[in-house]
């Protein structure tokens, strides 16, 4: 395989991209979805064997923002050895000022026909609109917030932790309880998001109707596009002298320091952006399957992005979609065919990629693989032998 | 090398000021306790500018401790650590400290296993250290003809492309040299570099250690004192988190109270 | 008139101020009652028969203010008899025959009323409802009942009956009943329940009473007390007092009495306040105890850790059932064969997730945590497809259940304190296993260092096994205890799991008494913030506050401070 990195000295950028070609396959991928899918779905007769209906559109279309989400995890999690277990929180979020901005769009069409309060602000008796809701009513304003509002806790988080050096499975534990913590918030009706229920009969987006064919597809296109570019962001960082300086941090963040890098502010970097593109894949979410409650903030559900990453293959990007892909396709499956099973295969996953696979399902392809292609248990039998012999 | 160090007199605050004013490392009367273990009890050593210095000591001597404090790695109780006479390094953080210019290698060689040996040494590079700047970082000329030079000097030159995961040991050590190198320091502090190594390649180390110390300040922490002879320099000998003698190693080496700590026992 | 008056009355004692001047018939009514009960030494005055049936026909009277003044009189009456009559009237069971115009108690099943004289207190035939019609009550006229009722009840010869009378007119202080209750008082016999009346007398005889004196006596009594109620009494009094035209001294001695009470109440409160944090916190303490082994010594992430309580907590469901179809004489000692079953059942599957995952694991925090989340969702799992997915009924044995109750409002359920005393017992018992077997020196010795330990001879494998083991078993034993708090469910384990997590980290990692203290203090404030806050934000406010915490010291309250030795 010819180094085009050498080749390409002058333009960094497309060497990096020409010589990632799981990367590339991902991109080809995904700008031939983005163009044959909606087609097909939308010119093809629903007899023809070609065509993908509307259901399967939206379907692909949410696991695009699940594997966004994964990419996310990815790119903290097997570039800086950062283990989120909140990122669900992030997702959420974005998926809430998505939803803000979508109830905002439904006006005087709602249950009781308040033209400005969402129906279950009526409900709550309430006289007028949170101030927090302001501005929910323009598009703009909502994805700015969709990616502000998690960039800023991840901000505001991260510091606070980095710059206390909380690390491995400390910091693990206190994503898991800033998540734990949103999920009661927002269970509460006062805090104004619509508590158990969370936000939904959304209408429309744009003027659109989110049941008609053609928003879906454009929906699906926008996932495609935004998954697209993020894996270029994410590419980009991991491949420049940052990205080295994260992977250096994962293998000895002590080194680092001792090198002159304030590895916290590199940290808290990574971790914003990481939150502010699952904010995004949150916001493309929720207009796709039509609903965002608390349950998004589960911490179970967190620790589930994080085995889509494991079984894709930490540290590659585009591993983690494939990952995505796999355990939500799994996912669909058994809860669809033999519900029963599905903790009990997911349970199962956990266990066995983390022994059995530790690269993934893209370490085990050859062609992906690194040399050093071992499992946990190789290693632990040899880390016995050695000391054995010693002892 | 000349001179033996000085020796200060506190209640002299002419010889005081002068002592500061010529050393790059400066500690004086730092000690620190953990959980009621007195890790460091009042010592104070100073290095001269393109001193090279061994310290030696039993285990538990308080010589990683005493590494742990020059870098900020721990705070001491009481005492002042000044570096170039000047910077008080209690005060800072290890990058801000690395960035100063003092490079430390640990006991352990901890270099970067998933990155090739060039990578480690581009990214020891002196130069922007801020988050966007290394976002947008190329690499320069400049900096490839250095990390060049340097792969020379560590004698790793054939190995710029293999993962420093791969190097054996010894050769870990090293790179973990020309990194600390690679950031231009003033004043290098080498812990154990030798511990692993072979008979070769500990002679070669010590002809590294020499080399280097012509351009810049060492202090080496050591148990092996043949490394320590044939690194031919001053030797501190630590003993319970104090300096228990100082001089040339064959001087030191007479010293009754050395010899009970080191055989006594 | 009258009967406004009496309504006003009931409602505050401002009002009964001013009727009191105002020498309205009230007066009078109290006086002729008072009078009446004075005349009349023994309380074996009754209705003869035809009387009784006659003076209940009039409580067939047209308007509330007739029935009223019937049921008064029934009640001054003292017969036995009346009762059971003004009960069934105030529930509604109290007809008119429409054969003979006699006055019956009912009591329905189904279409059927069953007809019981009240002259006899037998049954004197059915019908439907078409032959009955009844006496009607609003809920004026249930209130009046109600008081006749507990005035009758005074005289009850059964103590516990007297005594919820005692209670109920205090609730109502009704300055009515003031004469009936001095006459029980005279008759009372036991100390106990006449301090209460002495009290129920004071509460009146603060606005009711006559004299400066009599009302000064009043507060002297009240200000001695220490409850909730009392505190309402002297609030109301003093709120209305300015208005009522008191005499200044005893506006000044309720103030300071309220103050007293009001004082004495908030040291009861942050007692109660205290009591239930240290009861949360035992029950945090044994959630997160198992996990101070596994993760504070082993420096294993086990995610699972949840399920091995739930396993606990199923095991006691199974003794239970075991004992019930097999050995119902033995279901006494349910718990205590639960508590042993639990650790094995518990430790045993420890052991075999120790065998088969964790130990190829060791080193790998972050990969240990992902599997050991797998397998607690492959224990949900299984749990919920061998038991299903409801609640399990795991019955409380007798000694169990009841509570200590304070007059203050303090109550201390049994449960809840035996589940205090178990933690306590189940640490000291880790503590002395750790410190005092050979099993506990040599985990120390593998914690610490494992190839040293390996070398002088210890099977480190064997030690990892039991160590990972006796941490699991000791979240079994929780589980039995936590069985008797919580649903026993397949999610058991989850509402434990950050929760354990917290605890560990906030006492610092490896240290018991961290963990002892972490558990007691988060459970303290967070029943301190639950009054001001809410639960759940009160939850809320103490995971923001962990968060913080473990920024200023990452390695929790009791970290051992050392020379670096990560490189």
């Amino acid at each position: 395989m010819t180094d085009y990195r050498q080749k390409y000295q002058m333009t960094p950028v497309i060497g990096w991209l020409l010589n990632d070609r799981g990367g590339m396959i991902l991109l080809g991928i995904l700008i031939a979805a983005a163009i044959l899918v909606p087609m097909s779905n939308l010119l093809l007769p629903e007899s023809s064997a070609f065509h993908v209906p509307t259901w399967m559109v939206s379907l692909l279309g949410k696991y695009l923002c699940y594997a966004l989400l994964a990419l996310s995890v990815d790119l903290i999690w097997g570039f800086c050895g950062i283990l989120s277990l909140g990122h669900g929180a992030f997702f959420a979020l974005g998926g809430y000022a998505m939803g803000m901005y979508l109830m905002r769009q439904i006006g005087d069409r709602g249950v009781y026909g308040d033209p400005v309060l969402p129906d279950f602000m009526v409900f709550l008796n309430w006289q007028e609109l949170p101030w927090y809701w302001y501005g929910f009513d323009m598009f703009w304003f909502a994805i700015v917030m969709a990616m502000f509002v998690p960039g800023l806790l991840a901000f505001v988080f991260g510091f606070l932790a980095f710059r206390s050096r909380v690390t491995g499975v400390y910091l693990s534990i206190i994503t898991q309880a800033m998540t734990y913590a949103l999920l009661l918030a927002f269970f509460r009706n006062d805090m104004g998001f619509g508590g158990n229920n969370g936000l939904t009969d959304f209408k429309d987006l744009l003027g659109y109707s989110l049941q008609s064919d053609g928003t879906r597809a454009g929906l699906f296109v926008a996932s495609c596009v935004f998954l697209g570019i993020c894996y270029v962001v994410a590419r980009g960082i991991t491949q420049s002298r940052l990205g080295k300086v994260l992977i250096a941090i994962r293998d000895a963040e002590s080194r680092v320091r001792f090198t002159g890098y304030r590895v916290e502010y590199y940290k808290l970097f990574v971790f914003t952006v990481s939150a502010v593109m699952a904010g995004i894949a949150g916001a493309l979410y929720v207009p796709q399957v039509g609903i965002i409650n608390p349950g998004e903030f589960a911490p179970a559900l967190s620790i589930e992005i994080v085995i889509w990453v494991a079984v894709g293959g930490r540290g590659t990007l585009y591993g983690a979609v494939l990952g995505a892909f796999i355990v939500n396709y799994a996912k669909t499956f058994f809860t669809g065919a033999m519900p029963d099973f599905w903790l009990f295969f997911l349970g199962g996953l956990f266990i066995a990629v983390t022994l059995f696979l530790p690269k993934g399902v893209i370490g085990a392809i050859p062609a992906f693989g690194s040399p050093d292609r071992q499992s946990i248990i190789t290693a632990w039998r040899k880390r016995r032998a050695n000391e054995g012999g010693k002892a | 090398m000349s001179e033996a160090a000085i020796q200060v007199n506190a209640s002299d605050e002419e010889q005081v000021k002068s002592a500061r004013s010529e050393t790059i490392l400066y500690v004086d009367g730092v000690s620190v306790t953990f959980d009621g273990f007195r890790a460091l009890n009042n010592l104070s050593f100073y290095v001269e500018p393109g001193e090279l210095r061994a310290i030696i000591g039993p285990n538990g001597a308080g010589k990683t401790t005493m590494m742990d404090i020059i870098t900020g790695k721990t705070r001491p109780d009481t005492g002042d650590v000044l570096f170039k006479s000047e910077i008080d390094l209690t005060k800072l953080d290890e990058a801000e400290i690395a960035n100063l210019g003092i490079g430390r290698k640990f006991q352990k060689p901890t270099v970067f296993e998933s990155h090739t040996v060039f990578d480690n040494l581009l990214l020891a590079c002196s130069g922007g250290r801020g988050v966007f700047q290394a976002l947008f970082h190329r690499l320069s000329a400049a900096e490839k003809i250095k990390i060049e030079k340097t792969l020379v000097t560590i004698m790793l030159e054939d190995k710029r492309d293999e993962m420093a995961a791969n190097l054996s040991h010894g050769q870990k050590q090293w790179l973990e040299i020309g990194m600390l190198l690679m950031q231009e320091p003033e004043l290098l502090l080498v812990d154990e570099p030798v511990a692993g190594m072979t008979d070769s390649e500990t002679e070669e180390t010590a002809k590294l250690l020499r080399s280097i110390s012509k351009e810049y300040s060492v202090v080496v922490v050591e148990h092996d004192m043949e490394f320590v002879r044939d690194l031919d320099c001053k030797v501190t000998v630590l003993h319970e988190g104090s300096v228990l003698a100082e001089g040339r190693l064959d001087h030191v080496q007479k010293d009754p109270r050395v010899i009970e700590v080191y055989l006594g026992r | 008139m009258r009967n406004d008056m009496f309504s006003m009355l009931r409602r505050s004692p401002h009002c009964l101020q001013q009727a009191r001047k105002s020498g309205s018939r009230l007066g009078a009514v109290l006086a002729c009652l008072l009078i009446f009960f004075m005349a009349v030494p023994d309380m074996a005055m009754a209705y003869s028969d035809e009387e009784l049936r006659n003076v209940a026909e009039r409580l067939d009277a047209k308007s509330s203010t007739q029935k009223i003044e019937v049921i008064e009189e029934m009640a001054a009456d003292g017969d036995p008899r009346v009762a059971p009559i003004l009960r069934a009237m105030l529930e509604g069971d109290l007809y008119v025959r429409e054969s003979d115009e006699h006055v019956v108690i009912t009591r329905k099943q189904g279409k059927v009323y069953t007809h019981i004289d009240i002259v006899s207190g037998e049954e004197i035939g059915e019908s439907g409802s078409k032959e009955i019609s009844k006496i009607k009550v609003n809920n004026r006229l249930r209130g009046v009942l109600r008081d006749a009722l507990a005035t009758l009840n005074l005289f009850s010869p059964d103590l516990t009956t007297r005594t919820n009378a005692v209670e109920q007119i205090m609730d109502a202080r009704d300055p009515a009943m003031l004469p009936l209750l001095l006459r029980a008082i005279d008759r009372e016999e036991d100390e106990t329940l006449l301090a209460r009346m002495e009290l129920a007398r004071a509460t009146m005889a603060l606005a009711a009473g006559e004299t400066t004196e009599e009302r000064l006596a009043a507060i002297e009594v009240l200000s001695s007390e220490t409850t909730p109620q009392i505190r309402a009494v002297l609030y109301q009094f003093v709120a209305s007092a300015e208005a009522g035209g008191f005499e200044p001294e005893v506006i000044a001695a309720a103030n300071d009495a309220l103050e007293s009470v009001e004082g004495r109440l908030s040291t009861w409160q942050t007692v109660g306040d205290v009591y239930r944090g240290i009861s949360l916190g035992s029950v945090l303490l044994l959630a997160a105890v198992g996990l101070a082994i596994t993760f504070g010594v082993m420096g294993v992430i086990n995610m699972a850790h949840g399920e091995m309580i739930m396993i606990g907590a199923y095991t006691t469901f199974m003794v239970q059932q075991a004992l019930g179809s097999f050995l119902p004489s033995g279901s006494a000692w349910s718990l205590a064969i639960s508590v042993p079953a639990a650790f094995l059942v518990a430790g045993a599957v420890g052991v075999v997730i120790e065998r088969s995952v964790i130990r190829f694991l060791y080193g790998r925090p972050l990969e240990t945590l992902l599997a050991t989340w797998g397998v607690s969702l492959v224990l949900q799992q299984a749990i919920r497809t061998i038991f299903g997915a409801t609640n399990q009924q795991v019955t409380a044995p007798d000694f169990m259940s009841g509570a200590i109750e304070f007059s203050t409002g303090l109550v201390l359920t049994y449960n809840r304190l035996w589940i205090i005393l178990f933690s306590i017992i189940v640490v000291a018992g880790i503590a002395a296993v750790l410190r005092y077997t050979a099993f506990g020196l040599q985990m120390r010795a593998v914690t610490q260092n494992r190839r040293m330990a390996g070398s002088v001879g210890i099977r480190t494998g064997y030690v990892d096994a039991l160590t990972f083991g006796l941490g699991s078993g000791i979240a079994g034993i929780a589980g039995v205890a936590l069985s008797q708090i919580s649903n026993v469910s397949p999610n058991l384990g989850q509402t434990y799991i950050i929760d354990s997590f917290m605890v560990v980290v906030f006492g610092g990692v490896g240290n018991l008494w961290g963990t002892v203290l972490g558990a007691f203090s988060l459970g303290i404030v967070n029943k301190f913030l639950e009054p001001v806050a809410g639960a759940v934000l009160a939850k809320i406010f103490v995971l923001i506050a962990l968060i913080l915490f473990i920024q200023k010291r990452p390695k929790g309250l009791f970290a051992l401070k050392g020379r670096a030795v990560e490189a």
